[in-house]
């Protein structure tokens, strides 16, 4: 096959993309440019927007021996990923913006591009596993090593985008990864992983959104209100500074009466108010999903023993039966409580390791209601 | 991939293979000892390596080997001239503080004046060209003649790196020459493909490097007339008039000297082996992809308006990278002729100052041709384009 792999700079994708190679297969890297003003150099643990970053993936293409271009997503990225981030907090939303890239950018708009341009498939460096099953579809399972496993970013990618995805890292344990990274005289053997997200420079969220929604939200500033007394425990300077199930920064004077710690329960963002409470309040039963993303066929339901659901990016697994309403929507019973789940993440189904779709968490149902 | 182990290299512009006489001028030297500002016999052999290639060079470009300034390359001179001539200017005169150019200068005048105007007063005016990417000197003038005696210098390039348009170097030294205004033109494309005379051209400046004219990397120079101030960059021990300190680089000056004095003995027949080859790939790339647009000045007939190994065109409803790639991994090598030092390629601020919108900006290829090119390279050229501006096409919609 003609393969495109994708090249953050990371150690992932550069085994990734040396191990296609060895498999026989074609392989020219890429590097996305996902900012049209990339800082020089890494900072904190972000890891794939620095022309730093562009230098490692070069030079892991170098070594590996394959052709190596940047591509210009930026434009895309802004429009599709960043935009959707910041109108989704400034709905009292919490998106997870790397499931957004991975359906819009790297296996859409990349993707898209490769094909036209004669590749047959995008690699990446993701944990996450990829086979044929019975019916002739492409299966995404989790990954072999749980820790790592991916499956949940992956979790909006639909048949046609999987028919031409492949994750060479799936069977792989990352300490194994990293050491075949050096066995294969990757520079980037190293080089820490990245968690936060890319284009928030310093990893300050808050910051980052107050900057940019500053004059978009008309709420900068808002009441702090105890969930249960109704009592106004504080003011904040806006609400897109929280999230569901925050804990800290909440800047609340005056102690809970039982000496309990406080939550955020709910953002609502017309008025700017942030309710807060213990938390047990944040427990929930289930959580109904809109943009449902299905990896192959689509169920009615999703019941039985193996049936889990996953709500947010290395999350636990919850037991669950899954209801497909005919509008194509989603309602998740979930076996045990979730806590501090907002909506805007997503849930993604699983039965057993197979991935069997993903919905965008519209409304949750707590156990306290 | 290509099988053929021999790229079709198209790319001439960006760097020309180094020619025989200056490998070998550059290899005879690299084992010697002696550095030219030594006093002894062996610094003596060096120092004469150096002043004979300055002699050659000078011969060759119609200047006074006293003028030839050598640097670390076109960079270097460039900013060696645009900050280098304004601090003397400015230093002579306060008030002189404006400095004209182009909008289509190469990076090294654009961000050094740049640069000027963020920290040093300058008042930058980067004057229009037209549709073919030629200065309007009607622009010139007026900004000139506005106010003459606050103009610390003009830099205008000989000839475009991107487009190949020849830029009108006669009537800038003339409407600058009228106020005493000092001119500074970047030689770096016009060297060995179009005739360049320094004394004739009544420049007070001009920019050379050795690696696109068939020399080494790393070597270039500032020709810079004797009675021109110019404010040393770089301080140290007072080598080249002590405007550029630095240990002189005797093998790379004699392989860059041999270099320069090959291709403009070499010029004329040289320009005109390359105006066939260009218009043959003009005419092969407009008749597989007709609605393909050549951009810059249209070469007419003995008429000297264009670089003649230079061929960039536009491809409508492509991305220039998506062609690259493709024809790259053909093994046709040419350049999307934009800055890309941080990896995202920019819409070519030379195609947007023709007015070019930025998508047209973005389709566009340039293929420079050389010393090296052949027909065969232009066949090959001619029978990929088609099928890979299909591609690209197809995977820009």
């Amino acid at each position: 096959m003609k393969i495109l792999a994708a090249m953050s700079g990371g150690v992932d994708s550069a085994v990734a993309a040396a191990r296609a190679v060895e498999a026989g297969h074609d392989v020219t890297g890429v590097h996305l440019a996902l900012s049209r003003n990339p800082a020089s150099y890494r900072s904190g643990a972000r890891g794939c927007c620095t022309i730093e970053d562009s230098n490692d993936a070069r030079r892991a293409a170098d070594v590996i021996g394959i052709p190596f271009y940047v591509w210009d997503l930026s434009e895309r990225f802004h429009a599709d990923v960043v935009e959707d981030f910041m109108a989704e907090y400034a709905a009292g939303r919490t998106p997870n913006p790397c499931l957004r890239c991975n359906e819009k950018i790297k296996f859409a708009a990349v993707l898209d591009r490769a094909l036209a341009l004669g590749f047959d498939a995008v690699a990446t460096g993701h944990y996450a596993q990829l086979r044929t099953g019975a019916d002739g579809l492409v299966e995404m399972h989790r990954a072999v090593d749980h820790g790592k496993d991916q499956s949940y970013v992956l979790g909006v990618l639909d048949q046609a985008q999987l028919a031409h995805a492949v994750f060479p890292l799936g069977d792989s344990a990352k300490p194994a990864v990293r050491r075949e990274a050096a066995q294969r005289g990757l520079l980037v053997a190293d080089k820490p992983d990245s968690h936060d997200i890319c284009f928030v420079a310093d990893g300050d969220n808050a910051g980052w959104l107050r900057e940019r929604l500053g004059d978009r939200v008309t709420h900068d500033r808002g009441e702090i209100l105890d969930d249960t007394t109704g009592e106004v425990l504080g003011h904040h300077d806006g609400s897109y500074g929280f999230t569901i199930g925050q804990r800290r920064g909440l800047r609340i004077g005056t102690p809970a009466p039982d000496g309990k710690p406080r939550f955020v329960l709910d953002i609502e963002p017309v008025s700017g108010t942030v309710r807060v409470g213990p938390h047990e309040r944040l427990a929930l039963t289930g959580v109904h999903g809109i943009r449902p993303r299905w990896c192959g066929t689509v169920p009615s339901s999703l019941a039985g023993p193996g049936v889990s659901v996953q709500l947010r990016a290395h999350g636990d697994e919850h037991r669950a039966s899954v209801t497909v309403g005919a509008d194509g929507e989603v309602d998740v019973e979930l076996h045990d409580p979730a806590y501090g789940i907002a909506p805007g993440q997503a849930v993604v189904l699983y039965d057993g390791s197979r991935v069997v779709g993903s919905a965008t968490i519209s409304s949750t149902t707590r156990r306290d209601r | 991939m290509s099988t053929d182990p021999r790229p079709v290299y198209l790319d001439h512009a960006a760097t020309t293979p180094m020619v025989p006489a200056a490998l070998e001028a550059l290899t005879a030297h690299l084992g010697d000892v002696g550095n030219p500002s030594s006093l002894h016999a062996s610094g003596r052999a060096a120092r004469r390596v150096v002043e004979e290639s300055r002699e050659t060079i000078a011969q060759a470009l119609g200047c006074r080997p006293g003028e030839v300034v050598f640097t670390s390359g076109g960079t270097e001179a460039d900013n060696l001239a645009v900050k280098g001539m304004y601090w003397s200017r400015r230093g002579a005169e306060d008030s002189r503080r404006r400095v004209l150019s182009t909008a289509i200068e190469h990076h090294a005048v654009l961000d050094p004046l740049h640069w000027l105007a963020d920290t040093a007063g300058a008042e930058v005016e980067l004057l229009a060209v037209d549709s073919d990417g030629r200065l309007e000197l009607d622009a010139l003038r007026a900004s000139i003649e506005r106010d003459p005696a606050s103009v610390a210098l003009v830099s205008v390039m000989w000839a475009n790196n991107e487009v190949g348009t020849l830029q009108p170097i006669d009537e800038v030294v003339a409407l600058a020459a009228a106020h005493g205004i000092p001119v500074h033109s970047d030689a770096v494309q016009a060297v060995g493909s179009v005739p360049v005379d320094f004394a004739a051209s009544g420049l007070d400046a001009l920019t050379l490097t050795g690696h696109k004219v068939g020399g080494p990397y790393g070597v270039g120079a500032l020709v810079v007339r004797r009675e021109v101030e110019v404010t040393a960059l770089v301080h140290g021990g007072g080598q080249e008039r002590d405007i550029r300190s630095g240990t002189i680089d005797t093998p790379g000056i004699a392989g860059f000297a041999a270099a320069v004095e090959l291709c403009v003995k070499q010029q004329s027949e040289h320009a005109g082996r390359l105006s066939v080859l260009r218009d043959r790939l003009v005419a092969g790339v407009l008749q597989v992809v007709p609605d393909a647009r050549l951009n810059g000045a249209v070469p007419d007939g003995e008429a000297l308006v264009r670089l003649p190994g230079n061929a960039h065109f536009s491809f409508p409803g492509c991305e220039g990278d998506s062609l690259l790639m493709l024809l790259d991994a053909r093994g046709i090598e040419c350049s999307t002729g934009s800055a890309c030092s941080a990896g995202v390629p920019q819409a070519s601020h030379v195609l947007l100052a023709m007015g070019r919108e930025d998508e047209a900006a973005r389709s566009s290829l340039r293929f420079s041709l050389g010393h090296t090119s052949t027909e065969a390279d232009v066949d090959a050229l001619v029978a990929a384009i088609g099928p890979c501006v299909e591609r690209a096409r197809a995977a820009k919609a």
